[in-house]
């Protein structure tokens, strides 16, 4: 069962890299950009008899993968997940 | 007194610490390894700087949830002492130990220099030998050293007297130019409402000899010292 983790940075909280990048973006011409926060996605594939998936990657996120001062997470399931744009 | 100085892979001011302790202040002083559960000998344990497991996930994640740190909440528990520096610092926070996190420096710079701090709190273990608004001298080297907290948290920093040091300037002035990475409210250096748990950003280690450029982080190892002497209790065992 695959699972992806999205951890972001809660509202209010500075994102320096976040600024950096969209400053650097500014010079490459993109100046159109309001705001732009940077986040993490933690990819897992949990054994597919795991009972309560959600709740387990739940309490995951809750004692390592976020932290609860700086970070909201989401948790989405495999069938949450549309199919994904190819970058080119 | 007994001090351990902990190791965890990719911990890189132990040696400092461990010279400190053994050559400086002539006590006591044993590695532990990042995997050791018993700390019951020991009187303090520093958690040094460094990049702890790669520093991977966040700035002290995993550290923060490793065997010895686990250790360490019984021993927090029993009185025992805890100064972490630097990572250290960053760990005792991912750890719950201390409230608040650490987090990348406003400035996006890497920042290995000289500061200034200004005494907070002269009423813990660790800052017993000096006193409040004395300014000390020591370095600093992290890239993700901002202080936050939420404002819940920050008043009662405040009101319970738990800032122990603030980035100032020479003369002890809490600045903006000062700050070196924008922590909240100059934040340098925190401790628990037991004054057992002394976290800070800078290095105590890096100044405790003339040789280094300064001595005002041996300060802090001297008071450390002088009240447990006065104190009693971990010479009695």
């Amino acid at each position: 069962m695959k699972v992806r983790v999205l951890v972001r940075l809660k509202p209010g909280i500075m994102d320096v890299q976040g600024a950096a990048v969209k400053r650097a973006l500014a010079g490459l011409g993109f100046s159109e950009i309001a705001d732009l926060r940077i986040g993490k996605v933690i990819e897992l594939e949990l054994d597919d008899a795991t009972p309560d998936a959600r709740a387990r990657v739940g309490e995951m996120c809750r004692q390592l993968l976020a932290n609860p001062i700086l970070e909201d997470f989401t948790i989405e399931t495999l069938a949450d997940l549309a199919p994904r744009e190819v970058a080119r | 007194m007994r001090f351990g100085v902990v190791v965890f892979p990719g911990t890189w001011s132990d040696c400092d610490f461990h010279y400190v302790v053994s050559e400086v202040l002539h006590q006591p002083v044993r590695y532990v390894w990042h995997r050791e559960r018993d700390l019951s000998e020991l009187d303090c344990v520093i958690l040094p700087g460094g990049f702890s497991y790669g520093d991977y996930l966040r700035a002290g994640a995993v550290a923060g949830r490793s065997p010895v740190v686990e250790a360490l909440r019984d021993f927090v528990g029993r009185g025992g002492l805890v100064l972490g520096s630097c990572n250290g610092f960053q760990i005792l926070c991912e750890a719950g130990l201390l409230p608040g996190v650490l987090t990348r420096n406003e400035c996006l710079q890497y920042r290995c220099q000289s500061t200034h701090l200004v005494v907070e709190n002269a009423d813990t273990f660790f800052t017993r030998g000096l006193r409040v608004g004395q300014v000390l001298t020591m370095p600093i080297s992290h890239g993700e050293g901002k202080y936050h907290a939420d404002a819940e948290t920050l008043a009662r920093l405040k009101r319970d007297n738990l800032i122990a040091f603030r980035y100032a300037t020479a003369e002890g002035k809490v600045t903006k130019a000062s700050n070196p990475n924008g922590s909240l409210d100059n934040i340098a250096g925190i401790v628990n409402p037991e004054g057992t748990v002394l976290g800070m950003m800078p290095h105590p280690e890096r100044a405790s000899e003339t040789v280094m450029g300064g001595t005002d982080g041996l300060l802090m190892f001297q008071s450390l010292l002088g009240s447990l002497v006065e104190d009693g209790s971990f010479l009695k065992r």
